[in-house]
């Protein structure tokens, strides 16, 4: 599993606020990959987004009409849009995300402006969900997802596993109930 | 592969099963209704070009070749896996997913045979855990054969140490079942649900009775929410508007309010009194068993093992008498939705105190400390209203050209700080002896109790505002219900959290749900 933890890749103490709440464990970060697949995903829906606003300054450059914006304004915005959504978004996001698999519960942070933090224990889970989309198989990611019988957080998603870690999650959460239940 | 193969594959067989190949067929049927769009786009799109009869012809068979590639494709890569602690179900093209339910937690398998794939021997086979969300894994379509032998096998891999999990999942048992041992926890007597009807004074049926009046209206001679139709209709009568003095005037408003009065609490009672009549809670061996109604009188059993949290409730006045109602947050079996059972809908305290008992769960008393959240949490939303209230203000004396009056708006802050300032004062929580006890709500007091062993999961959130403060919001899972805890300093979230999951971690899911 990946090792680096939270506080030693931030560095920053952006996340003490957080840990502060519960300094006894420390958070694994999500593999590097997420960062790389969250911004593909960012940037086809920035370009799918754009792709107007580009018609339209091509247009304007070829003189098809007058607009009251001057030329490469609408090319500025969209670079600033690219900048945000795929040059800084994916990676802050990245940098406040984090889990902890412990002996009977998995905890799982995430959030900047809006941070939460939950803890689902192991004995409370009903199944688990191992699941891969085409970009993460590219990547050898896989999202793990566990259901519990409440309500709130009836399921969690964790993204940005590598695959083998999450089926090894997967395995240490299963055999944590077998041996509960006996 | 055939029919044979399939059946009696290994159990162990680590590359799994795949559904009965009839499944394509079964499947390219009940998807026959969506390809008639489709088609009928080739249809129109081809018509009147030259060749059109071959282009159809083509179009369609080739379509219909895509979408059988597609579904023999994702009848490939379906597995169904038996394994030693879990069933694993694999499926997807472009996307994996892979979904594994430990035994442990199935709850229900069932065996459902739709008329097509009856005809050809083949059922589908559905398994519920307890998770929040409905059904959990379906297998379609197996031989009946499979489908029992995987059923039977479920049971036997866990251990059956629960009494067949299939007949312990069942938790409305026939009546007759649990008739013996039985004992009254509360009653209520014909008198009791009159004074239960009084307070449940309703206006209902005069706005069913508006709308209907509404609907029907071209059968009325007048139109009822018209006064002047009214007044008209009483002139008609010989009624001279002119000549009743004030006093008639006051007593007749007096009378018509009364009249409202009379037919909102007439509602409430006989409503009441259908719903309630009769009403009793017995104790039987296993749980609870409440009896109610006058008409349709209905029997629900209510095993103890499922009740997740009491909640005790009351109204602005009923309070006033020490009228309260009980209900238990339960672990739904059929429907997964907010389910809470009401176990004494009219009762004093010193009557739900023992019925709550009977769960092990403790109503606060006078002993209990609550704590009160933080003010900060309430000061804060009040004053993100105030740049809104301000913007409306300035629209208005925009619009208006300068309007002296367009600063009215800032009077409903008063309103608005009192109602905040009620709710927070009437907020407390509490975290002991294995209990977290919430108290909210001043128009409608409402205490709701859960212990912690019962608990799901447990969040701690935190706005950009509330980071500041210092606060945090604690947030907990419950089947079948909702705790939310807003305005904690983030250091007393943490404790009680910290609490909270290292009890529900000495106790699996299975031995606090089971029967």
């Amino acid at each position: 599993m990946p090792s680096a933890t939270l506080a030693e890749a931030t560095g920053n103490g952006l996340y003490s606020g957080m840990t502060a709440t519960d300094d006894t464990d420390e958070l694994t970060k999500l593999h590097p990959n997420h960062v790389t697949v969250t911004r593909i995903v960012a940037a086809i829906w920035t370009a799918i987004v754009s792709a107007p606003l580009l018609a339209i300054e091509t247009g304007q450059y070829f003189g098809a009409g007058e607009l009251p914006v001057p030329q490469g304004a609408m090319a500025a915005a969209v670079a600033v849009l690219f900048i945000i959504l795929v040059g800084i978004l994916p990676r802050r996001r990245y940098n406040h995300r984090g889990y902890d698999i412990g002996e009977d519960r998995l905890r799982i942070v995430r959030g900047y402006l809006f941070r939460s933090d939950t803890i689902i224990p192991f004995g409370r889970i009903q199944h688990i969900d191992v699941d891969q989309g085409p970009l993460q198989r590219g990547y050898r990611l896989a999202t793990l997802t566990v259901h519990t019988a409440g309500n709130h957080n009836s399921s969690v998603h964790l993204p940005g596993l590598l695959h083998d870690d999450a089926i090894a999650m997967r395995e240490a959460i299963r055999a944590h109930i077998k041996r509960d239940t006996l | 592969m055939n029919e044979g193969e399939t059946t009696q594959a290994d159990a162990h067989n680590p590359a799994g099963h795949r559904t009965h190949p009839a499944s394509l067929l079964l499947r390219f049927l009940a998807g026959l209704p969506n390809l008639v769009l489709p088609i009928a786009a080739i249809i129109f799109g081809a018509r009147g070009m030259d060749a059109a009869a071959g282009l159809i012809v083509w179009g369609i068979t080739g379509f219909m070749a895509i979408s059988m590639f597609f579904s023999w494709l994702a009848w490939m890569r379906f597995r169904y896996i038996i394994d030693a602690d879990d069933i694993r179900i694999e499926s997807g093209i472009i996307s994996r997913s892979a979904r594994s339910i430990p035994y442990e937690r199935i709850q229900d398998v069932s065996i459902e045979q739709k008329l097509l794939p009856r005809i050809f021997g083949l059922g589908e086979v559905k398994f519920e855990t307890g998770s929040g969300e409905g059904e959990d894994a379906r297998i379609a379509y197996v031989t009946i054969d499979e489908g029992t032998r995987l059923r039977s096998l479920i049971r036997d891999r866990r251990g059956d140490v629960q009494g067949g999990p299939v007949a312990a999942a069942k938790n409305e048992e026939p009546a007759s079942d649990i008739a013996d041992g039985e004992k009254p926890v509360f009653a209520m007597s014909l008198g009791r649900v009159l004074t239960f009807g009084l307070f449940e004074f309703s206006l209902v049926i005069f706005i069913v009775l508006l709308g209907l009046a509404q609907q029907f209206q071209f059968l009325l001679r007048i139109d009822i929410l018209d006064a002047a139709s009214w007044t008209g209709l009483a002139q008609d009568s010989g009624v001279d508007f002119d000549s009743i003095d004030t006093n008639a005037r006051i007593i007749g408003g007096i009378a018509a309010l009364a009249s409202l009065i009379i037919l909102g609490i007439t509602t409430g009672v006989l409503r009441t009194l259908f719903r309630e009549y009769g009403f009793t809670l017995k104790r039987s061996a296993k749980g609870f068993r409440r009896q109610r109604g006058l008409t349709t009188r209905t029997d629900v059993a209510m095993p103890l093992h499922r009740v997740q949290a009491a909640i005790v409730q009351s109204g602005f006045i009923r309070r006033l008498f020490g009228w309260h109602a009980l209900k238990f947050v339960s672990l739904a079996q059929d429907s997964k939705k907010e389910a809470s059972h009401v176990a004494a809908p009219f009762a004093k305290l010193r009557e739900i105190v023992p019925i709550a008992g009977e769960t092990n769960i403790a109503l606060p008393n006078a002993d209990t400390a609550f704590n009160r959240p933080s003010p900060r949490w309430w000061l804060d939303q009040f004053l993100l209203l105030l740049p809104l209230i301000a913007i409306v203000i300035a629209a208005i004396w925009l619009l208006t050209d300068g309007n002296l009056y367009a600063w009215t708006p800032a009077l409903l802050l008063l309103p608005i700080a009192i109602l905040m300032a009620l709710d927070w004062l009437n907020q407390g929580y509490c975290s002991d002896s294995g209990q977290i006890t919430y108290r909210q709500g001043w128009w409608q007091p409402r205490i709701m109790i859960a212990p912690q062993i019962k608990i799901q999961s447990v969040d701690i959130r935190q706005g950009p505002i509330a980071r500041l403060r210092g606060l945090a919001v604690l947030e907990f899972g419950i089947a079948g219900g909702n705790l939310k805890i807003h305005g904690l300093p983030v250091n007393a979230a943490d404790a009680i959290r910290r609490e909270t999951i290292a009890r529900i971690c000495t106790v699996d899911f299975s031995q606090i749900n089971r029967a």
